[in-house]
């Protein structure tokens, strides 16, 4: 494949990507290894980037503030935020952009924390050369990143509950009485299950049926 | 459970089973196999007429075969539904001439045996699997001689004993001579906690329910006396301490050890040989009856349903949960989640909880009434499809389909695609775009990590759920490991397309490394399967290029394995100081001949 024809639609139609970059220190967690303001400051001399700060807590509200505040300044279009794990707070900062009308897909990760200042400590040089590694392939991952939506799909507002033992029970009670319809299928000729056999039952011992 | 039978809101479906399920979440088919009862539901009044006709004695399962019921009967007297049921295998038939007793004696007709199995379809938008347990069968451990000696039995089967509504009406008999006993032992952990025999994990329910027997037995005979053989108690659940303690206030002696050796003198009293540990001594008690604390098996319909649903299990036979601690109800398959022992053994409190939580998180998915698609889907370039079919066949989730012979391109169903990229990894022709994860971006994040001193970094694909997470887990245990290695996460290792490895090594990547789910655990069902083969063909055409093949590294590494992932770092370090830049120029001037990203 040729560098041009991966090169994003968004450039073919004229309009250069708009990213911001926010490297978070995570207090001491990420700031205590790596050199976060040199990752923001090498991340600001890349292509498409128009927007480059370390910030102390990127997932605080006064750190999402100042995220949404650059974004709608600078008219940020796509948004790199180099922190924790995405595991951890993409759903945060998917939130966060949804505020400000970007679509949540815009949003890529660089995953400081648990995969470079945690398990590098003894190397500040290395984990900070990684850093900058990780950022720069975000950043050449967000300048392709594409507005994504959730399509809706028809729902049977219906549950099949398989097993009709004290867990099926009760599962199926809870959803009935929250006026949903259950299906409760059970291999025996009664419900009860294991349940029904014990006669005496603990921390209350009454009886178990 | 009175409550279940008479709810409008619950259908409910005895003597079935579900046989097959289609489709996804907010449109599950469920197949159901409804077996014939030869008993009209509605109308019988269980008042027990035909049971008395019928001429047929069999074991009652109810009670453990500790007496009898009829092959027409009501499993026990507060059974939903209250209707009677024959087991027709056992039944002599309704021919008046060799039989028919039952439908003479009942005055209501319900009685039918033109009754036949019935296959029933019903669609529903979530799905909560409550499937139980079995009890573990204590024959193979021979030496408490629960084959040879009536005095020796199961929990359950005491259950059944003490319990009022039981065969004595809860007058505890010996077996033997139907004598109440003076003495009885209770022998923990049969079945659980032993690498050899039964299951190596804890019950989880067992020593409480011992505790519970003590409690009751010594409320029903207080000179009864009780001696309770066990490795640890495990009295961790809120009261359980104040229960063990009440026990042993009472007089209950307990014991630690487990016999050695079980053996029956001329009274059918059981001499107990047990190593108590805490004395260091062997110890010898005759007792009247003893109990074999039972443990949790999954149950046997497990392995089936799991087939059915396309679910996961952990080792030891219970279905495996999405994730540990934050999503310990639901199943890796979008709207299917797990009440019950069928996740794990756990007692009355937490099976509720659970079936509680389950029922939370189904209508968590509900209540809206229509549900959002992840957009995380593959898309097909129709221009660029050639119909082969290929995509179709690797699919975990059918969610594509093809006519090959018609030749019209592939059609993704968008509901019912998971997203783990695998279509798109394995198109001949490039038809497939992964959203989210396309080969645009993946190939970006390739090539500007290979851009500066290539020969010193470590190339690794993640998938989300498994390895990377692994790779989080490292991070959160403060585990070092050299810092050379960067990883690009895909949703699932089945994405890794072969393009993607051979631009790294035509960048002068030194290793790459793609890492997933174990076998078994894929959270796309079973798409690393298709990650393995294609490794497997990668490498040979390495051999055959000249490359060597240890230069792609493949790690099975779960969420759970962080030391694993901390040890495969150090090992592609070592490979990778092992590779020269000698041996990179040479790769690079084999491979950039070739079109760029484009298989060899």
């Amino acid at each position: 494949m040729e560098q041009t024809a991966r090169q994003d639609q968004k450039e073919s139609g004229g309009t250069r990507p708009r990213i911001g970059v926010f490297v978070c220190h995570c207090g001491l967690n990420i700031a205590k290894t790596v050199d976060c303001a040199r990752v923001a400051e090498m991340a600001s001399g890349l292509k498409d980037v128009v927007v480059s700060k370390d910030i102390g807590y990127a997932c605080s509200e006064p750190g999402q503030q100042r995220i949404k505040d650059d974004i709608r300044e600078q008219g940020i279009d796509r948004l790199v935020i180099a922190s924790c794990s995405p595991r951890l707070h993409e759903p945060t900062f998917r939130k966060m952009i949804q505020s400000v009308s970007l679509n949540p897909y815009v949003l890529e990760m660089a995953n400081l924390r648990e995969q470079c200042s945690w398990v590098h400590m003894e190397d500040p040089q290395a984990a900070t050369e990684k850093a900058i590694d990780l950022v720069r392939m975000a950043v050449s991952r967000a300048r392709h990143l594409e507005p994504l939506n959730e399509g809706t799909l028809p729902l049977t507002k219906r549950t099949l509950v398989i097993g009709g033992g004290v867990a099926g029970i009760q599962a199926a009670l809870d959803l009935a009485d929250n006026g949903f319809e259950v299906v409760l299928v059970e291999k025996r000729p009664s419900i009860g299950g294991t349940m029904a056999q014990l006669d005496k039952t603990f921390p209350t011992m009454d009886c178990s049926i | 459970m009175t409550d279940v039978g008479r709810h409008p809101k619950i259908t409910l479906y005895t003597m079935s089973e579900v046989v097959d399920v289609k489709g996804y979440v907010g449109s599950f088919d469920v197949s159901i196999l409804k077996k014939a009862r030869y008993v009209n539901e509605k109308e019988c009044t269980a008042c027990g007429e035909c049971s008395k006709a019928c001429p047929v004695v069999r074991p009652d399962e109810f009670n453990l075969g500790l007496s009898s019921r009829k092959a027409i009967y009501s499993p026990f007297p507060q059974a939903v539904p209250s209707a009677y049921t024959i087991n027709i295998s056992e039944c002599l038939g309704h021919n008046p001439v060799v039989c028919g007793k039952c439908v003479e004696a009942c005055d209501k007709k319900c009685i039918d045996f033109h009754m036949s199995d019935q296959e029933i379809v019903e669609r529903v938008g979530t799905i909560v699997v409550a499937t139980g347990l079995e009890a573990y069968d204590p024959t193979e451990l021979d030496e408490y001689g629960y084959t040879r000696f009536e005095n020796v039995l199961t929990s359950l089967e005491f259950e059944r004993l003490i319990n009022a509504g039981g065969p004595t009406g809860g007058g505890l008999l010996r077996p033997t001579d139907r004598k109440t006993p003076r003495s009885i032992g209770f022998i923990q952990c049969v079945g659980s906690r032993s690498s050899s025999r039964g299951a190596s994990y804890c019950s989880n329910i067992c020593c409480m329910n011992t505790i519970k027997s003590t409690l009751v037995l010594k409320e029903h005979f207080p000179d009864i006396d009780i001696k309770v053989f066990y490795l640890d108690i495990r009295a961790f659940g809120k009261g359980f301490e104040d229960l063990y303690m009440r026990s042993r206030r009472l007089g209950v002696h307990y014991i630690r050890g487990l016999p050695g050796t079980v053996e029956e003198d001329g009274n059918r009293n059981l001499k107990v040989s047990v190593e108590n540990t805490a004395s260091g001594k062997l110890e010898i008690y005759n007792l009247d009856m003893l109990v074999l604390a039972l443990g949790i098996k999954p149950a046997q319909s497990t392995r089936r349903l799991q087939e059915i649903l396309g679910l996961q299990l952990t080792p030891d036979g219970f279905f495996l949960e999405a994730h540990p601690k934050l999503q310990p109800v639901d199943a890796a398959t979008r709207g299917i989640f797990y009440a019950g022992c069928a996740e794990g053994p756990k007692d009355i409190k937490e099976s509720v909880t659970q079936a509680s939580a389950a029922s939370a998180r189904a209508i968590r998915i509900m209540y809206k009434g229509h549900i959002s698609s992840e957009p995380i889907t593959s898309e097909i370039i129709v221009e660029k499809c050639k119909s082969c079919g290929r995509c179709a066949e690797v699919c975990p989730y059918k969610a594509i389909t093809v006519d090959v012979k018609k030749k019209n391109p592939a059609v993704v169903n968008t509901a019912a695609c998971a997203g783990c990229g695998t279509c798109a990894a394995e198109c001949p022709f490039d038809a497939i775009e992964m959203n989210h994860f396309t080969t645009n971006q993946i190939m970006e994040q390739v090539d500007t990590l290979l851009e500066e001193r290539p020969g010193e970094k470590i190339l690794a694909f993640a998938c989300n759920w498994c390895s990377y997470a692994g790779a989080d887990y490292a991070g959160v245990s403060r585990l070092q490991y050299p810092p050379n290695v960067r990883i690009i996460r895909t949703m699932c290792s089945g994405r890794v397309d072969e393009d993607f490895i051979w631009e790294g090594f035509r960048k002068g990547a030194p290793v790459v490394l793609v890492s997933g789910c174990h076998i078994g655990d894929c959270h796309y069902i079973n798409a690393n399967h298709w990650t393995e083969k294609r490794v497997e063909k990668i490498r040979k055409k390495m051999t055959k290029l000249g490359l060597r093949p240890e230069r792609l590294q493949l790690a099975w590494i779960s969420a759970a394995e962080g030391v694993r992932f901390a040890k495969v770092m150090k090992e592609l370090e070592e490979l990778r100081t092992g590779v020269t830049p000698e041996e990179i120029g040479h790769t690079i001037s084999i491979l950039q001949d070739r079109e760029k990203g484009k298989t060899p």
